[in-house]
């Protein structure tokens, strides 16, 4: 899978068991950072655990002490790059369970709807997505993410800012789109990208 | 010498600069992100999870 750089002691018991109840901990993290990169809850898991037996698979590669959440992040989205280009993504948004109300924080005069959001978000091209999701949701700094995206700390940056720009005119300006995601047109340059994603940075190396 | 106090030096650490204020939707967002988090994982989950030998048994 993967030429290592270096060959850590095998495994104990203790340490499997360690390394499991580690990753048992990150799965609802998983979930959620898979389900904000594909539309659909059910893909989304099928993600997630084909990330759990890769990471398995792989622990040998992880370091005791080193971030699990951000470890496994990087296997989940090169599974997600891989799963994309082999079409399973394609065109697929689960309205009918992103149709539950976000309810606004007191404070915020309109409500977000939580499938307006998840609608916006799901148009943004996959790698600014990934990167609003790492530092904007999952609470990643810049260089976390750039760590797992295996890109420079720039790069992150402004895909964050564009990221962000893209969703404050969307949502600000009402104008999100029905189901960009179906939108043939998005499409191709959504893929377009992800292949340049997929061919050159999106080699990240897990943890280091 | 009691009623010493620091005066007139500057304030110590950088005002904030603050960063561009977060646009409304951006609780939103971090919303739907928690609220996928504090689901309860499905059995599928800790049914691969028992699966995988860690040596146990």
């Amino acid at each position: 899978m993967s030429k290592e750089e270096r060959v850590l002691p095998a495994r104990t018991a203790d340490d499997k068991r360690a390394f499991k109840r580690e990753l048992t901990d990150v799965v609802p993290h998983l979930r959620a950072f898979a389900r904000g990169l594909c539309g659909r809850p059910d893909m989304a898991d099928d993600l997630v655990q084909e990330t759990l037996l890769k990471a398995w698979a792989a622990q040998e590669r992880f370091e005791p002490g080193t971030s699990m959440r951000a470890w496994t992040f990087v296997i989940l989205r090169n599974a997600y790059l891989t799963d994309m280009r082999r079409n399973r993504f394609r065109g697929e948004y689960d309205e009918v369970a992103a149709e539950r109300i976000l309810v606004a924080p007191a404070g915020q005069e309109q409500p977000i709807h939580l499938s307006d959001m998840h609608r916006a978000l799901l148009t943004l091209p996959p790698e600014r997505r990934e990167a609003l999701l790492l530092v904007g949701a999952g609470g990643f700094s810049y260089e976390e993410a750039a760590q797992i995206c295996g890109c420079a700390v720039g790069t992150i940056k402004s895909r964050v800012g564009r990221a962000r720009a893209a969703l404050t005119a969307m949502i600000e300006e009402g104008q999100i789109p029905d189901r960009s995601i179906g939108d043939p047109n998005a499409h191709v340059a959504i893929l377009k990208e992800l292949d340049e994603v997929a061919a050159g940075r999106g080699l990240a190396v897990p943890t280091k | 010498m009691a009623g010493k106090r620091k005066t007139g030096g500057p304030v110590k650490g950088k005002k904030h600069i603050s960063k561009p204020r977060d646009p409304d939707w951006a609780s939103g967002l971090k919303q739907l992100y928690d609220s996928v988090i504090e689901e309860p994982i499905p059995d599928t989950f800790k049914d691969l999870l028992a699966k995988l030998d860690d040596g146990t048994k």
